[in-house]
């Protein structure tokens, strides 16, 4: 797994994420003057947000139109992102956040969710916590985390959970499949470990943008003293 | 009651700083007692104030902030300014002209245009309308010569430094005019481009290395040696034109 921080000159903040074999950039801009403006809400700024895939992100080429799926996750990942944000501060505004697939092979929502964070902690939008994303499920009548696109479609069931570590609160849940009530529960629980792991390298991705930076400057200065 | 960082290390939104007693400072929220970070920064305490010193945010207008703004569109009675803010600004004509606005007779285009830079001051703000400038000071109004560089709005106190400390000794040492916007635009007019070209230089060094102490002394000495060279470099081409 890959991660990178702030790898986008135009847009206020963005981030990128290799998590198997899916290639996810997000990106996002704001909190900026909303149009249209009926669009602006009295009380909180609008998050809006547009997942969207890559013409050539799957085998069989997509449609670039966004199609109801898309908008769907769209949705989903926006209200799971919102309560991590402290929308309220910025009333009448938006913050626009996009998520573009690259490359896509199942679980995608999880990822997305995981660099739209960091893309919204690197833009400097005061946040609650971060919010990391896994999805976990049974395959072959195996409970297993991080599904595939194979184990997706050919599995029993699929459950993607996004969590806030350090507010112990989970933003998004979803099931297709069955499992019994005991297998919900581990699968639960396993899905929530996964978040917490990728939560550590979402940490470390947003702090080594800066330390890189720390870095260079003092290598610059070693080098500097070094010629004198 | 613990605190759980040093002071400067880096922290991420959602880093628990401090339980109990703590009183949440900038970029933080307190919750059932325990303080949290809300932006990637540098942790900081001072007595019982934990704050988080943001390494990336942008600017919120405060009522009495000097700002630099760029005028977007003339309308009716006054002028909509961007001010780097999530919001837009907007000057009236009253605010800009010193005796009272006579739309037959005045022409607004012709005191401020689209596209204009303005220095001015923010009279009005809170969460329900947008900000209202002012260009009726010593100061404020149309900017005629210079330039202006962008910077991330929170180095700004580090531009600032001290009690003035680092822009005086910019100023100083290069003999620019320096204007600083708390948005995070700063204007630099000096007499000469290679003047501008120094400070806009120490500007930059200063948003890089703002977290590393001592700064005022080595943006003194990166000014000192700049000059240096030049000057030298002068005394040469002039001797070898003699000769």
């Amino acid at each position: 797994m890959k991660i990178e921080v702030g790898i986008l000159g135009n847009a206020d903040g963005s981030a990128y994420i290799e998590m198997g074999k899916n290639k996810i950039l997000a990106a996002v801009y704001g909190p900026r003057e909303i149009h249209p403006k009926h669009q602006a809400l009295p009380d909180r700024a609008a998050l809006r947000c547009r997942y969207h895939m890559a013409p050539f992100s799957v085998q069989e080429r997509k449609s670039p139109a966004p199609s109801r799926r898309e908008q769907e996750l769209s949705k989903v990942i926006r209200e799971s992102l919102e309560p991590s944000i402290f929308t309220e501060y910025y009333p009448r505004t938006a913050i626009d956040l996009f998520i573009e697939v690259l490359q896509a092979d199942g679980g995608t929502r999880c990822a997305g969710i995981t660099v739209a964070s960091l893309a919204l902690a690197d833009a400097g939008i005061p946040m609650r916590d971060l919010v990391s994303a896994c999805a976990a499920g049974k395959v072959d009548g195996q409970l297993v985390l991080d599904l595939n696109d194979v184990e997706d479609k050919g599995g029993e069931a699929d459950m993607p959970v996004a969590y806030m570590p350090n507010q112990n609160a989970i933003t998004l849940l979803q099931m297709d499949g069955m499992l019994t009530g005991e297998e919900f529960e581990t699968v639960l629980n396993m899905g929530l470990e996964g978040c917490k792991q990728i939560s550590q390298l979402q940490k470390e991705a947003l702090k080594a943008k800066y330390t890189v930076a720390k870095e260079d400057e003092k290598e610059e200065e070693s080098e500097e003293e070094a010629a004198e | 009651m613990p605190v759980f960082y040093e002071n400067k290390q880096l922290v991420t939104p959602g880093d628990l700083l401090a339980e109990n007693d703590y009183i949440s400072g900038e970029n933080t929220y307190k919750e059932s007692n325990k303080i949290y970070a809300t932006r990637v920064g540098l942790f900081g305490h001072e007595d019982k104030r934990v704050y988080v010193v943001a390494l990336k945010a942008f600017y919120l207008p405060v009522v009495g902030d000097t700002i630099i703004g760029k005028v977007l569109e003339v309308t009716l009675g006054g002028w909509v300014v961007d001010i780097r803010a999530p919001y837009v600004a907007m000057l009236r004509a009253s605010d800009a002209l010193e005796r009272s606005f006579k739309p037959q007779k005045d022409d607004l285009p012709s005191i401020f245009d689209v596209g204009d830079t303005l220095v001015a001051k923010i009279v009005a703000y809170d969460r329900t309308r947008d900000p209202l400038l002012t260009v009726l000071e010593r100061g404020l109004g149309k900017i005629a010569r210079g330039q202006v560089i962008e910077i991330t709005p929170t180095k700004i106190p580090r531009v600032i430094g001290k009690q003035g400390s680092m822009v005086s000794t910019i100023k100083q040492e290069t003999g620019c005019q320096i204007t600083i916007g708390q948005n995070g635009r700063i204007l630099v007019s000096g007499k000469s481009p290679e003047d501008e070209r120094l400070a806009i230089m120490a500007i930059r060094k200063i948003e890089e290395e703002a977290h590393i102490s001592g700064l005022t002394d080595r943006v003194t000495e990166m000014l000192r040696k700049e000059k240096g060279e030049k000057s030298k470099e002068e005394v040469t081409e002039n001797v070898s034109k003699e000769n």
